[in-house]
């Protein structure tokens, strides 16, 4: 059983060095979001240790790194999902447009409708159809849709889940494949209009071809939207991202457009792990 | 030493049969109670049931005939009452122990809610006497409610809490995640996931509290004539049959019997119905 309110003392946390902002390659155009020396705890163990990274706009960024490194931890912080679990903390600044998510006048909810998030297991609501998962994060708001069938339409089309099921909205949406139970999650988060979608291992529950088509969903969305995806699959990481980001004992080792991440790693802690050395 | 091909198999095979032939013959014998009480309470109650059973008040003592009318109006206000009170309050502290009761005062709470279904029901009633019926001077349908709405409170609490801890994690961060308040989170998702199982829950405690007679003896007494005043005496089935069967009439005797068939078949209807109801709004 979890603690609550079980929050370490400050003098128990030691400071980590710092690595200095200006060793991580921003890229080159605009970020949309940035992460400025965050650190995060899960009751008194840091699970990152102060990350610098800027997530560029309308692009995929990836994030790899063997288990533990804090990748999912690390994008849990950007959209405040991270304080959900009991004991967790963060320190350090999140900027989503230049301005914080973090401070006592952000409402963490408000922060989760703009940057929407996919799990890694599929979980639609199992009381509710397709129809309604698809309009749940509106529903559940208690905000009033113009046109829940288009609404629903088109966020299922974005998700490529439209064709497979148009016939069966009323069908309880568990009712679905577990590729397609995702694909009914991503459009659920689609259909808020986010600005960012995070992605933490959407896959790794899937099979090679549920796996493939949500690839190819991701490379579609990520043209119109920013998307942080964790991912184990470094191949993953490679076919879909833009920017990677490899991640190590809840430090940010390298960051690089993916191209040059894969075949000139300038760190030799990166080169070891995507050539499969260890992790 | 080397045991003979095929005899470690046959003991096994032994073991097996016994075992199994112990489980039914248990199983026999807890069942056989239940279906002898039901088939007993079915032959003697099915005589005293009439058309006057259902609509007529209890005649005067002496003459034949009459019928439990109020006793019957008179349960289902007092088990009415006891919703109101048990419900909102168990559901809740159910909640509040599943969502937010990780710490000491959670124990407590948890701590203090088994005790409870633990106490005989006559306290609760000796309780509730004190409490509400010396300082209202009378007794009273309240009172009734009251008690019984205690008794429901620990059954409904911990079914609650138990219901919701089922509903997987993955639930309530994939609502949070869709920028939805804690307390929507907690109501229209996991609450409305888990209330298939947690209705099932309310019927045992409806039922329990159908069947009680000892806190209503001193609670909402009873009453011969009609009465819909919740600060009057109010009949109820459980004390109806309680005093028609100490009677020593046999017509009493036999109203009694179909007392208890009715109550009986209540709670079996109620039960079903609910599950029916929970069922048709879940399954699409």
């Amino acid at each position: 059983m979890m603690f609550m309110g079980a929050e370490p003392p400050r003098s128990d946390t030691r400071k980590e060095p710092m690595a200095p902002p200006d060793v991580q390659t921003p890229p080159p155009n605009e970020h949309k979001m940035r992460a400025e020396a965050l650190r995060a705890w899960f009751g008194r163990s840091l699970a990152l240790k102060g990350i610098n990274l800027a997530i560029a706009d309308k692009k995929v960024t990836a994030i790899i790194g063997p288990s533990g490194c804090g990748k999912s931890t690390f994008i849990r912080c950007l959209n405040r999902m991270h304080e959900v679990v009991p004991g967790a903390r963060v320190e350090g600044t999140v900027l989503l447009d230049g301005k914080p998510i973090y401070g006592p006048t952000v409402d963490a909810v408000r922060i989760r409708r703009r940057v929407g998030m996919v799990f890694q297991k599929p979980n639609p609501f199992p009381t509710m159809s397709i129809r309604e998962n698809v309009l749940a994060g509106a529903r559940l708001n208690g905000l009033k849709v113009q046109d829940p069938e288009a609404l629903v339409e088109r966020a299922l089309k974005q998700a490529a889940l439209w064709d497979e099921v148009k016939d069966k909205l009323g069908q309880s949406g568990m009712s679905l494949s577990g590729g397609q139970q995702q694909r009914l999650c991503i459009a659920r988060a689609l259909a808020l209009e986010p600005e960012v979608l995070l992605m933490d291992e959407p896959c790794s529950a899937l099979d090679p071809i549920a796996t493939a088509r949500v690839e190819e969903l991701i490379h579609e969305i990520g043209e119109r939207l920013t998307i942080a995806i964790v991912t184990h699959n470094m191949q993953q990481a490679a076919r879909v991202s833009d920017f990677t980001a490899f991640f190590l004992l809840g430090e940010l080792v390298e960051f690089a457009e993916t191209d040059a991440l894969f075949t000139k790693p300038q760190d030799s802690r990166t080169e070891d792990y995507i050539t499969g050395r260890f992790g | 030493m080397k045991a003979p091909p095929g005899e470690p198999y046959l003991r096994r095979r032994v073991v097996d049969v016994v075992a199994r032939g112990l489980c039914v013959l248990m199983f026999v014998l807890a069942v056989v109670p239940l279906l002898s009480l039901l088939t007993y309470v079915v032959k003697q109650g099915v005589g005293g049931l009439s058309w006057s059973f259902f609509t007529e008040l209890p005649k005067p003592v002496g003459e034949t005939g009459g019928g439990m009318a109020n006793a019957l109006t008179g349960s289902a206000i007092l088990v009415g009452l006891a919703c109101a009170v048990g419900m909102p309050v168990g559901i809740l502290a159910g909640i509040y122990l599943a969502e937010y009761g990780k710490n000491r005062f959670g124990d407590a709470v948890r701590f203090c809610a088994d005790v409870l279904s633990g106490v005989p029901s006559i306290t609760v009633g000796v309780f509730v006497y004190t409490l509400i019926v010396l300082s209202m001077k009378r007794f009273s349908a309240l009172a009734g409610g009251v008690a019984l709405g205690i008794l429901m409170l620990p059954t409904v609490t911990r079914t609650t809490e138990e219901l919701i801890r089922l509903v997987p994690d993955t639930l309530r961060e994939a609502a949070l995640a869709l920028g939805v308040p804690r307390w929507r989170a907690t109501l229209r998702v996991v609450l409305r996931t888990a209330l298939p199982g947690i209705a099932t829950g309310l019927m045992l405690a409806v039922a329990r509290a159908a069947g009680e007679t000892a806190p209503l003896l001193f609670t909402a007494f009873n009453n011969r004539f009609w009465s819909a005043s919740l600060d009057k005496p109010m009949a109820s089935l459980p004390v109806q049959i309680f005093t028609y069967a100490v009677s020593p009439y046999d017509d009493w005797h036999r109203q009694a019997w179909a007392a208890a068939l009715v109550l009986v078949a209540a709670v079996l209807v109620l039960n079903v119905a609910a599950r029916l109801v929970v069922y048709g709004r879940t399954a699409r």
